[in-house]
Formats: C-alpha cells, structure tokens, sequence
C-alpha cells in the first residue's frame, strides 16, 4: 500500500539498524511519548534492533492510560444517571476506574455509546432533545482541536442538552516534569509526530535549551522510527541540543494554526492530574468561561469522585521511564489486559499492553528455560 | 525479561456479574464463559466444545451437527445479508468437520415493527444462499418479540451433515511439519460491516467475502488429501483461528504475516481505524492444515477457487505453551487472543 509499504521495507530498516550502529560510540537512553509510537517500536521490533547500550524508555504517550481512575469514575456515574446518553471513544470504555468500566456500566443498563468523533455525539444530542447527551472529552493535542470544534459547533447551535467531560492533557508538560524530575535518565526525547502535526514544535524549543536534551519529532512507521533514533543519537554523539523534524512530510514548525487558534478560543490551560504520575503544573485543558456551559461537571456538580489508593502497581515508574513491565511483580499474571491493575495495561497503547501482546513469548520461553 | 514472569495463560475464571458485549466476540471473554459457564455445565467429554460442530455416529451413519446464530447489524450489507450469513455460516461450519450439508433448521426471531418488504428481501437470500450451497431448509420457527426487544432479525439456523471424510478433521491432529493453507483474502466482511454500521466511506466500495466453503472443501477431500484441520475464519479473524488451533494442538504455528493477503482497500481502512486485519472477521474464508508434502497440490487445487489462496505458515514444533508467531524486523513475536472486538485506537 502506497505510503505505508516504503515505510516498513526490511531492507531499508536494516540500511538505517546498521547506520545507527555506526556512529554509536556509547550509551544513550531516549524516551518516545506517543502510544502509535510504542505500539510500532514493539510491534516491529524496531527497539530490538539497535545496538546494545541505547535503550528506548515508554513515556507517557497514551492518552487513555493516563485519564485518572477517578475521571473514569465520574464518567461512569455520569453515565449511569437515567437521562444520559454517554459518548467515548472506543478504546476508553475497556478502562477500569475503581467502580469498573464503561462498558460494565453499559452491561448494567447505562446508556453508553461509542463514538469515533466529537461530531457524532453532536449529532446524537440533534437527534435525542430530552436526553442529556455528555461526550467523554479525552487525548492530547491531536483530539482537542475536534473536541474544540464540537463545542463551537454547539455553541452555534444553541444545543442545551450537549456537555462534556473533558480531561484533555498536554505533551510538553509532561516532558518539563520528568525532565526536572530528581530521577531523570532521558538523555533523548522522540516528540510525538502527530502531536506536532498540530501544535507544531515552537514549545519545545525551551526545553530544548533548558535541559540540554535533543527533540527529534518522529513519525510512526518503522523507518520514521529508527530515522528519528538515528537523529537524536548523531545529535547526542556530536554533543548538540536542538530540536529537528524527522516528520517533516507532517509537521511545520507552527503546526496547524487553525486548530491551535480554536484550541486557543474554547480552552484555558490548568494544573491536571495524570494516571500514574500525579499532578503536572499547566498540563490540562479545561473549557473558558465562554464555553463553561457544555462543562459537565458544573451539569453534574453532586458526581464527586475521591481519588483512589495507589495498588502495587508500578505504573508511574514506568511513565517516567524508571522501569520496564517486566520489572513488575504483577505483571503478566496479576495485571493483564483483562485485569489491569494500572495506566499502561489498560489501553492497547500502553507499555505494559504491548508488552504483554507482542513479548510474552520470549518471557514465557525464558520462564521454562528456568524450568528446565 | 523478567525474573517474575511466570507464562501462564490469561485467567480463564469468569469474572463480573453481567454479560458483556465481549462474551460474545470470540475471543477470551467467550472462552471463558464456555469454561466458566458452559463446559462445567454440559460437557461429558472434554473436547466436546473445541471445535465447529459435533461428530455424532447414528447407527453407523458418520453426521456433523451445528448450529448458530445470526445478530449483524446492519441487516443489509454490500455483498450480502443476514440471511446469507445465516446459511453460508452454518454451512461452512459443517465444511469444517469434513462434512456436506444435508439439512438445515431456520429460526427466526423478528422484532415488531419490521418492514415486510426487508423479510422477503432476507427470505430471497436465504433461498439463493440455500440453492448455491446445495442444501434444503427442512423446518423452521417464527416468533416475534415486542419493539425495541430486538435488532429487526434475529436468526438461527442448525446444520446436519453427512462426513465424507476418512480421518477426523480436528486441531489435535495438526503437528510439526504441517503447512497452513489460506483459501483468500482476509478482512473483507469485518471492515465492510463496519463501514456500513457507522457510516465510514471509502474510495473503494468494500464487499464481505460471505460464501460457502463446501466446495473447496469437498475438492480437498475428494483429492485424497490428508486435513488434519480446517477452521472458517470467523469472529476474530485470522489469528484467533490460528491461536486456537495452536492453543488446542499445543503446537508453535510460524505466521509469514506477509505471506496473508489483505485487499488495499481493507489495508487503508485498517490502517485509519488502527486495527489488525489479522483479527478482522470473514464470512468465506478458511485455514486447513495438512502434511508439507501435500501442501503445493492442496494449493494448487484451492487456486482454482480462489486465486488469492497462500501457504501462510508452518508448525515448526510442540510446545508446552501453544503459540502462534511472526517474524518482525527486530526478531519474533507472539500474537495474542484479543479480549472482546478490536477498538479503533484513538491515537
């Protein structure tokens, strides 16, 4: 298929494993923070083909195993009121808060639909007036600018018995709190394509001069993957801090300035809290006061969720890159899919999850090599 | 990886207290209300719910018996219908135990409100779907259920075969040195489903591969080939065919995932969704596996079906844990039962 089989050739990617091996002098550990990019890196292999020494750390990049449990809680009670009709997206009704999920509550009489856009749940609450329609507002910067389209759109339309409950995060935040974090070991960052496609890569120029750490902002195929790697690993062989655009058939420098000036009119920027890794400063959006209204936690203000005991999970330490899944205890028998104890087992993106579908094998072939 | 990491299986204890859609994908969640719910329940022997369909010997008559039921939505879709799914389904589940179809049940299950004009639209289909599968309705049941108690049509339908097959056709037979024959393409009546259901469109319209398998089948069997297995690939698609044979067998399945063709419509629209086609559902399409030295000539006689029909893998060995592998640019990796449908992912 045009435009994705040129970007998975196995020749070409072997061209690019050989290239990175060559101007490896060291060790490097660089951090991806996009969940299609961890998705790609272990579906691929791409992590397993590099040289020995540089490793490749899971940031915070899934948009879903980072919405706290209790904003899935709260979206659970919301949808479990009587009149609701609760829109998410498809991947965020398999996410456990403490009082199950979305689609438990769909199982016990909630009315819950899954959505691919803001859009149609617009459309739901065009068509259902004596129903109180409440979309589940999630993701980076790559979803907002639609969220933000839905309710400008609803705006226009005057649509009373449209809300939402919005837990929008920010990617360069997150980056600022684990690079001031005490236990920092990121030397490198791969910045999120899509993300940038956006927002552009203007905010990550600071940063950049800050901390002294390369940005390369990289795509999603494997050969966007490893060019991106290549890139940041010449730039921390040859001692430079910079931030350069692998993505380039994507991304501009400003991004898509129609969707930031949207952003810019239907959201203000607030403290938020992130599954796993607690509160980060000026990390969330939350809807302006011109648009307070389709805010449904102000519909709802009695839904008030306490925030939940941490478990065993080890799930913070791996968002900052601290630790790998398989360094968890619980990891592949107490937390699967199925049962996931925290963040990154939850969505398909997370690192726990793609660990789990894409190297069980080799774990359980070393398990009875023990045996054995 | 892990000095923790113990390979067992996904719990297969049934957890919750209501059904979920997902019980009903056939995928983890299904195995586990089989070997929660079903197997305690019913089973006299153990490989009595492994399989497509049941081998009964009746005064020393060899029959395969199935049944299934049919709950698409939406009712019509490009390339077919819930009425042909109804007895191309059936029919092919009882392809897949060696077996001809000779008898089929229908059992209807309308919901108030139904347009006339839609039954004998579905009713058309069924005749035409009877008539090129080569089987008779013989009995059937009508009952109708309140609006909004049901999703226009429900079907059932039960199938009865006569197996011509010599030996058994069952996942304990495959072993290593086994090749997997694929019979076409995959993911064609997933993603044309989908589309349909929520309105998606793409340049190129996507049409369900929905059709009935006797024939490639009875071309094997009457070639003299020795199929150790066949499985349609229904639910989950592909892989979870595959890992269920894996799985039953205890065997490593090798999948040359490039080897497997996926139209490029399908292709695109699995990328934008960020699905696995590998997971993506078919209506008319099977695996069989066979010994390697009959391999090129099973093929060769599929082709005359199907143009598209693959060696897509081998059995390489036996093994505690049964796997299903593919190789990747960085080493191998295992694919994995998905819990419940594919979701598009949102990023």
């Amino acid at each position: 298929m045009r435009h994705v089989d040129e970007y998975r050739d196995p020749a070409a990617a072997r061209r690019y494993g050989d290239a990175i091996a060559q101007i490896t002098t060291r060790d490097w550990i660089l951090m991806e923070i996009c969940g299609g990019q961890t998705h790609s890196i272990v579906r691929h292999g791409i992590d397993r083909m590099l040289p020995w020494g540089v490793s490749l750390l899971h940031g915070p990049g899934c948009p879903v195993c980072v919405t706290p449990a209790s904003v899935v809680d709260a979206a659970i009670a919301m949808a479990s009121r009587p009149n609701v009709i609760f829109c998410s997206f498809g991947d965020m009704m398999r996410v456990p808060g403490e009082a199950g999920t979305l689609f438990t509550a769909r199982a016990s009489g909630a009315d819950v639909r899954m959505v691919y856009s803001p859009l149609d749940a617009l459309a739901i609450a065009r068509e259902n007036p004596d129903r109180e329609i409440v979309f589940f507002a999630i993701g980076f910067e790559t979803t907002a600018p639609t969220t933000a389209m839905a309710v400008l759109q609803a705006d226009r339309e005057d649509l009373r018995n449209f809300s939402m409950l919005v837990s929008h995060v920010l990617v360069p935040p997150a980056m600022e709190a684990l690079l001031s974090g005490p236990h920092n070991a990121v030397q490198g960052f791969l910045a999120a394509g899509h993300v940038c496609t956006v927002m552009g890569y203007v905010d990550y120029e600071p940063l950049v001069r800050r901390h002294k750490v390369p940005i390369v902002v990289t795509g999603f195929e494997p050969l966007d993957l490893l060019q991106g790697i290549y890139m940041c690993i010449r730039q921390l062989e040859e001692g430079r801090a910079e931030v350069e655009n692998q993505y380039s058939r994507s991304v501009r420098r400003n991004g898509n300035e129609r969707a930031r000036a949207a952003l810019a009119q239907v959201f203000t920027i607030e403290d938020q809290a992130w599954r796993g890794m607690g509160e980060i400063a000026s990390s969330g959006l939350t809807l302006a006061p011109a648009y307070a209204r389709f805010d449904a936690r102000k519909r709802f203000p009695d839904i008030v969720v306490p925030t939940p005991n941490p478990s065993e999970c080890i799930s913070g330490d791996i968002l900052r890159g601290l630790r790998k899944p398989g360094d968890c205890p619980a990891f592949g028998t107490r937390c699967t899919p199925e049962h996931p104890l925290g963040a990154t087992m939850v969505s398909s993106e997370g690192t726990c999850a793609a660990y789990y579908r894409y190297r069980r094998l080799e774990a359980g072939e070393m398990a009875l090599r023990r045996r054995a | 990886m892990s000095k923790h990491f113990a390979p067992a299986c996904p719990p297969l204890g049934l957890t919750g207290d209501r059904i979920e859609l997902a019980h009903g994908g056939g995928g983890l969640k299904t195995r586990q209300l089989i070997e929660g719910i079903f197997r305690p329940a019913l089973a006299k022997r153990s490989d009595d719910f492994t399989h497509d369909g049941a081998r009964l010997e009746i005064d020393g008559a060899r029959m395969a018996f199935t049944t299934d039921s049919y709950v698409v939505r939406p009712l019509f879709f490009p390339g077919g219908d819930i009425g042909t799914l109804a007895i191309y389904g059936t029919v092919n589940d009882l392809a897949m135990c060696g077996a001809e179809p000779v008898a089929l049940s229908l059992a209807l299950v309308l919901e108030e409100g139904l347009a006339i004009a839609d039954l004998q639209r579905i009713a058309s289909s069924i005749r035409d779907a009877a008539d090129a599968a080569g089987v008779a309705v013989v009995t059937g049941d009508t009952k109708v259920v309140e609006r909004g108690k049901g999703d226009g049509v429900y079907i059932n339908t039960s199938g009865l075969g006569r197996i011509i097959a010599k030996s058994p056709i069952v996942p304990q037979r495959v072993q290593p040195g086994d090749v997997i024959i694929l019979s076409g393409d995959v993911g064609r009546h997933g993603v044309a489903v989908m589309a349909m259901r929520e309105g998606f469109h793409f340049e190129t319209e996507i049409r369900s591969d929905c059709a009935p398998l006797w024939a490639p089948v009875r071309a094997l069997i009457g070639r003299g080939y020795d199929l150790h297995c066949l499985r349609d690939l229904t639910r989950g698609g592909l892989a979870t065919g595959l890992i269920e044979i894996a799985l039953a067998a205890g065997i490593e399945i090798m999948l040359d995932e490039h080897g497997v063709c996926v139209c490029e419509p399908v292709r695109g629209a699995c990328e934008i969704l960020g699905i696995d086609p590998l997971y993506v559902a078919n209506e008319g399409r099977f695996i069989a596996a066979l010994p390697e030295a009959e391999a090129a000539a099973a093929l060769e006689c599929l082709r005359g079906f199907d143009p598209a029909a693959a060696i897509i893998g081998r059995v390489d060995r036996a093994t505690e844990v049964g796997a299903v592998v593919v190789d990747t640019l960085g080493g191998k990796r295992a694919l994995d039962l998905m819990s419940g449908e594919q979701l598009p992912r949102i990023c």
